[in-house]
């Protein structure tokens, strides 16, 4: 359950934002998330829930951008959309992979007023 | 509470003071305009900033820093046992243990004669950074140590979190699956090196090692493998080796 640890860091940095705008609420979170990123969204969800109460992004509504991964065959360099690390190239069936995004996990935007 | 690391003395966790703030909110909604602010920062930089730091520090001192990471009960605490006895002649060591409760690990190290630092992370299911560097605030370390960091036995959580470390060593032991490496796929990539524990007890158990080297290898083709069981020595010899060339002999001449 990182999760939780995860939404902390979000709070940290949204409230970090928030100071050096000297705004006053956060109308809107723009997370990207990728599918590699190792978050589970209905943890997420479930920590954020919990977590943002009494903070700056009590009120604030989440969008998540979700991000599907893409590797790139270090053998053949074909470049192929994959689920999972072990994924295999669908060309050469080589496994060294570079993974080209889905391991996002960040903050895109707030919009504050 | 301080949430990067369960510790008193952070900030992040008890966000009281936002409450005041918000008073204010309601009032003023309406004369504020909107603004966008494009953050683009990743939410763990935190984490990876004080991962960063201690990796300086590691290597201003020459220090070899290993998280050992695995499924409860795969081995950690005896393959350090074994690993700080048999090699204390050769090399200078140090130990922080990661555990939600006890120190009933540490206390093993210590038996050992082995300097050992004990966090305990209460609910918390991970080592992170911040934890790291309070536990080395105190011990104090010596030029050239290497330092075993024995994470909390989770093969979830852990992988997330940048420690600082040199090398990633997980571990598993021939009592799992060997489709562990699929089913927990983060920490196989994001480890260096995989140990394979207990091998002692393969003719009792359904657990097929070419299976589990090619899982392990699918995820991460550039993980090292070693097999070994504490308990017979048989590969021991294996990690030492590693582990020794691993070991940056400092330029005295």
């Amino acid at each position: 359950m990182h999760e939780l640890s995860i939404v902390m860091s979000i709070i940290d940095i949204a409230r970090h934002e928030v100071e050096e705008a000297q705004a006053m609420a956060v109308e809107e979170i723009e997370l990207d998330i990728g599918s590699l990123s190792g978050v589970e969204m209905d943890a997420l969800e479930f920590a954020w829930k919990q977590g943002v109460k009494r903070t700056v992004l009590e009120h604030a509504a989440m969008k998540v951008n979700n991000i599907s991964a893409k590797a790139e065959c270090m053998d053949c360099r074909t470049e192929f959309p994959i689920d999972h690390y072990y994924d295999a190239c669908p060309v050469c069936k080589g496994h060294f992979l570079n993974i080209k995004q889905g391991k996002e996990l960040r903050v895109k935007s707030l919009t504050v007023t | 509470m301080c949430a990067t690391c369960g510790c008193d003395s952070g900030s992040s966790i008890s966000i009281h003071h936002e409450h005041h703030e918000h008073e204010h909110l309601h009032e003023h909604d309406n004369h504020h305009p909107k603004t966008v602010i494009d953050v683009e920062k990743d939410v763990l930089y935190q984490n990876n900033l004080l991962a960063e730091r201690n990796r300086g520090y590691f290597e201003a001192k020459n220090i070899l820093a290993l998280n050992l990471v695995s499924s409860p009960g795969s081995g950690k605490t005896s393959l350090l046992e074994k690993t700080l006895t048999d090699l204390k002649e050769h090399l200078e060591f140090a130990v922080i243990e990661g555990d939600q409760q006890t120190t009933n690990d540490a206390d093993r190290i210590h038996a050992t004669g082995t300097k050992v630092t004990q966090i305990n992370t209460g609910k918390g299911c991970h080592l992170d950074a911040h934890m790291i560097i309070h536990a080395l605030q105190g011990m104090k370390l010596k030029d050239n140590t290497v330092l075993f960091i024995e994470n909390v036995g989770n093969l979830v959580c852990p992988a997330m979190f940048d420690l600082g470390e040199k090398e990633r060593v997980v571990i598993i032991s021939v009592t799992e699956g060997d489709d562990k490496p699929l089913k927990y796929p983060d920490m196989f990539y994001s480890s260096t090196l995989c140990i394979i524990n207990k091998t002692d007890l393969l003719p009792y158990v359904p657990f097929n090692i070419e299976k589990v080297k090619e899982n392990a290898k699918k995820v991460n083709p550039s993980l090292d493998i070693i097999e070994l069981s504490c308990t017979s020595g048989e590969g021991l010899q294996q990690w030492y080796h590693w582990l020794k060339s691993k070991v940056l002999v400092p330029e005295t001449a």
